[in-house]
């Protein structure tokens, strides 16, 4: 991995950033060159643009647009494709990059401007889906259901997925063409349906996978999991959740 | 145009944190409707990044805790200076709150009996924070998220997310109306009528340069609030955090749960040993926190540890000379670690390079949280020493509508916060939120359908000429560059260690900057998803706090909390000769009375204008619960200034 091992403070790197000034424009590459500090990521080098946005052949330019928040690979805010691959880019450090360093803003969403795009359908599939636990109300009702550590443990491995969108760049199946929901709501049905009150919606959950769109389109090429950042089990819960949509679809066909 | 919502009805929530997402719960639970705001999608907010847990004297150990404790501990972490009913409340709420937030479905650790585990955290002796692995605040604000967005998809809660407040609507009576808000996407500016505005617009810490704060912490919008004639308390109190990893981008928090999970403090004996750590023998190291706090050890206060550690850096004892000490838990089973604090130790392997498992942590201290914030009003329950819930003014700042919660407040930390009670105090201040709000509508005569157009019209242009101003600048600086400057000074001379004629400097270098800054040109003219517009304007409007923030730390000639001026130390108490130390603890004691009744006060900051410093008065503190005492977390030889103390109070008392 380790591409530019040997680079120093103070030493130039590389970056082509593909870049498009609005959502209805085209894009096209700009090339910059920045001075490499210790432990640098890829998030600090966006930053040096700002402070001095000049490209690589001395003109002026502006900041390239980039979403970044915690700056610690928790809020999945600055995810985009870095070599071809998509990451947070806070958390990528530039000595693991060869140079030159692509940047991209991520491949299956509408892109607003530069590196930043619109992730909104993520939210919406989390609707979809019910990803809640349906409680009473937050008044004082007493402890929630209790719940075996070992349960928990694996409910918890999903429950760190930050709505990334790594997943879904990475996933063959979620293109122009198709309605598939992505890898990332199916792991958020596995997370709701393993909780003792959020279980309540299970069946809900299962017919939104049944429907087009949902789990079936999954061609099992498990290029989510491989993609996750957190290395949420992905194709477990896929595994999972296929057989019971199956089953759902059985009992609902046999009710009728 | 006014996007008129239905205002009868209707209250705008400002901020997606655990602050805003509770408020919205609660009062959408009160019947209303939320429209909610906020800079990023809501599980984006900041509150994602916090680690270590959340608090609540649940005694599943059976150590003999109580939220009677945990209240005290709060109150005396915070040296007093925090409003003790709310205070009581929120301890007596929490083990509720994590009763709900378990109902609601964040994955808490448990115990192998499947019950809630706690752990340790700073300035307390028993396990009282509940956690889920190192990733507490994304689990708790994913939950409120989600039971937001159950409302949101049954039409209760609208939400605009990329959307930034600029401006409060306060009409000719005083009274706050709504809001002026920009699209980031688009940069369209509108405004938006509301009888109820809450500001849960979290914390401020890119103030200070480099934090450990998200990058949208940079309290734009209580500085916007407090333009618009929001008081502001207590700006001088600032958390640095004893152990951050340092970086280019940002210092990234290294959770006071790895001390609470056991992890220690050290440097080598001898500064010059060039030994890798983990071939440095237990007898060359030393462990100074221990050392000087047997009780506690690690786990003293933030303030005290990052002192300490600040201490022990300027006399050149850190790692090699440098600004670092060594964070180890190198001696816990790597299966622990995991379990307990996986997600802060693959974030130190991530950004360091080297595996925490094996090879102590280095770390310095990083400025961590705003204890003040906008001022807000409760009502004290006569009966009950607490607060009296429902009451319209609880979470009201001086401006009648407003409403502040969340790190955005200064109430419930006082000059200290101890570790995971903000989390608390952002869902229990929520809590109040809901029905204050919906019984200040209840109330309200004059609704905001009956304030003219025109109003809002007027406002949405200044913001718009404010734009236009902002996009004209011409001159050579680059506002990115500015912004370093100021978190540069503000770094180094109004943290941990304050002195007045430091802080005389950093308030010219902000004046400096605020002058440059209004010739810097924009680099970005565009008009769609204008980062750089953004930036600088909020960079303008925290220049106002920064200069706040500054000269209320110049007034207070004292030592409280995070607030530590060494030349305003109460007298030594330090001498081995027993007569002469007796003379001593007397003298601290009477020092420390007058003290108290000079100083135990809230700061309050009216604003006065863009170039001019803000008028300070100075407010009582609710301290009928718990009297005030000296603050020693069991010093060595502290026990004797507690029993004189003590003996003199008691005296007083009979006195009276
Ligand atoms: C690294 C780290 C770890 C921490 N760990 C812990 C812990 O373990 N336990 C604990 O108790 N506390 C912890 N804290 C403190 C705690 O996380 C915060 O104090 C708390 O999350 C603040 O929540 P909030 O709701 O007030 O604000 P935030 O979560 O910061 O939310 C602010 C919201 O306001 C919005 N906003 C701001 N300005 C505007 C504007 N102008 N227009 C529209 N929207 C706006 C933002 O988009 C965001 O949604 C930690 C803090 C840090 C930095
Ligand atoms: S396993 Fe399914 S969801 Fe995952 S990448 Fe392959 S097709 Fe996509
Ligand atoms: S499942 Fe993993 S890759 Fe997909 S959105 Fe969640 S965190 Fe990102
Ligand atoms: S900025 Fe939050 S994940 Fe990178």
């Amino acid at each position: 991995m380790s591409a530019t091992d040997s680079i120093q403070p103070g030493q130039p790197i590389r970056l082509k950033i593909l870049r498009q000034v609005c959502p209805n424009s085209a894009p096209y590459w700009e090339e910059f060159v920045v001075t490499y500090q210790a432990n640098m990521n890829v998030v600090s080098a966006l930053m040096e643009i700002e402070a001095k946005p000049v490209n690589a052949e001395g003109k002026e330019t502006t900041p390239v647009a980039y979403d970044a928040a915690c700056l610690e690979e928790v809020c999945g805010s600055c995810t985009m494709v870095i070599n071809g691959r998509a990451r947070q880019s806070c958390s990528t450090l530039i000595r693991d990059l060869k140079q030159p360093i692509t940047l991209q803003p991520l491949r299956k969403f509408p892109v607003l401007r530069d590196l930043v795009v619109d992730r909104a359908e993520m939210f919406q599939r989390l609707t979809q889906v019910k990803a809640w636990v349906p409680i009473d109300g937050t008044f004082a009702l007493g402890p929630g259901p209790k719940m075996s550590e070992k349960v928990r443990a694996l409910a918890y491995e999903f429950s760190r997925c930050m709505t990334c969108g790594c997943c879904l760049d990475a996933c063959p199946q979620v293109n122009k063409r198709s309605s598939f929901m992505g890898p990332s709501a199916v792991g958020q049905v596995y997370l709701f349906n393993s909780h003792p009150t959020g279980a309540e919606l299970a069946e809900d959950r299962l017919d939104e996978l049944s429907k087009p769109g949902g789990i079936a389109e999954c061609g099992n090429a498990q290029n989510c999991e491989k993609a996750c950042p957190k290395k949420i089990p992905l194709t477990d819960a896929l595994a999972h959740l296929g057989r019971r949509t199956t089953v759902h679809a059985i009992k609902k066909l046999l009710e009728q | 145009m006014a996007t008129t919502t239905s205002s009868s009805n209707n209250i705008i929530v400002i901020g997606g944190g655990l602050g805003g997402l509770m408020s919205t719960i609660r009062a959408v639970e009160a019947g209303l409707d939320v429209d909610l705001f906020s800079l990023v999608p809501a599980r984006r907010s900041h509150s994602v990044c916090a680690q270590g847990g959340i608090n609540a004297a649940k005694n599943l150990r059976g150590e003999g805790d109580s939220p009677a404790k945990h209240f005290d501990e709060s109150v005396y972490g915070g040296d007093f200076l925090a409003n003790q009913p709310l205070v009581k409340d929120m301890a007596e709420a929490a083990p509720h709150l994590v009763d709900l937030l378990d109902r609601m479905g964040v994955m808490f650790n448990r115990t192998s009996e499947g019950f809630l585990d706690f752990r340790r955290f700073g300035g307390t002796l028993f396990h009282r924070t509940a956690f889920s692995g190192a990733t507490t605040g994304q689990q708790m604000i994913y939950s409120l998220d989600e039971q937001v967005r159950h409302w949101e998809s049954l039409g209760r809660v609208r939400m605009h997310e990329f959307w930034e407040m600029l401006d409060l609507v306060i009409d000719e009576e005083g009274t706050c109306r709504g809001i002026i808000a920009q699209d980031l996407r688009t940069m369209a500016i509108e405004s938006f009528r509301s009888d109820v505005v809450v500001l849960a617009t979290g914390g401020l810490g890119m103030i200070f340069g480099r934090s450990t704060n998200s990058t949208i912490c940079t309290g734009a919008a209580g500085a916007r609030a407090h333009l618009c004639g929001a008081r502001y308390a207590n700006p001088e109190f600032i958390q640095v955090h004893p152990t951050a990893i340092p970086g280019a981008d940002k210092l990234r928090l290294m959770s006071e749960s790895a001390r609470g999970e056991g992890g220690r403090v050290w440097v080598p004996k001898d500064p010059k040993d060039a030994r890798v750590a983990k071939d440095i023998p237990e007898s060359a190291r030393w462990y100074f926190l221990e050392e000087r706090y047997p009780t506690y050890g690690n786990l003293v206060p933030r303030d005290i540890a990052s002192r300490e550690i600040f201490k022990v850096c300027s006399e050149s004892r850190g790692i090699a000379g440098q600004r670092m000490v060594y964070l180890d838990l190198t001696h816990i089973s790597v299966e622990d670690l995991n379990n307990r604090l996986g997600g802060i130790l693959d974030i130190y392997e991530k950004f360091v390079g080297e595996d925490p498992r094996r090879v102590p942590m280095k770390v310095f201290p990083a400025v961590h949280y705003s204890m003040g914030g906008l001022w807000v009003d409760y009502v004290k329950d006569a009966e009950t020493g607490g607060v009296l819930k429902g009451h319209p003014r609880n979470h009201m700042t001086n401006i009648p509508g407003l409403y502040a919660v969340g790190e955005a407040d200064y109430q419930y930390h006082g000059a200290n916060r101890l570790g995971a009670n903000s989390l608390l105090s952002c869902l229990y201040g929520g809590t109040l939120v809901g029905p204050s709000t919906a019984a200040y509508l209840t109330g309200l005569k004059r609704r905001c359908d009956d304030v003219p157009s025109s109003l809002y019209q007027a406002k949405v242009e200044r913001q718009k000429q404010r734009e236009r101003e902002l996009l004209a600048r011409d001159g050579k600086d680059n506002p990115y560059v500015i912004w370093r400057e100021l978190g540069e000074s503000m770094t180094l001379n109004a943290t941990v260690v304050r002195d007045n004629a430091q802080l005389a400097k950093t308030e010219e270098k902000v004046i400096e900057l605020q002058q440059r800054l209004r010739k810097a040109a924009i680099p970005d003219k565009g008009g769609y998803r204008n980062q750089a517009l953004t930036f600088t304007r909020g960079l303008e409007d925290m220049m106002v706090l920064a200069r706040t923030i500054v000269y209320a730390a110049t007034l207070r000639d004292e030592c409280r909390g995070s607030h530590y001026k060494p030349k305003f130390e109460l007298p030594p108490v330090d001498s081995d000769d027993p007569a002469v130390h007796s003379q001593q603890v007397q003298t601290w004691c009477k020092a420390f009375k007058v003290n108290t009744e000079r100083w135990l006060k809230t700061t309050v900051a009216d604003f006065t204008g863009v170039d001019a410093r803000p008028k300070i008065d100075y407010q009582p503190v609710d301290t009928s619960l718990i009297p005030p005492r000296p603050r020693t977390y069991g010093l060595k030889g502290a026990k004797k200034v507690e029993e004189a103390w003590a003996k003199m109070s008691r005296a007083d008392a009979a006195a009276k």
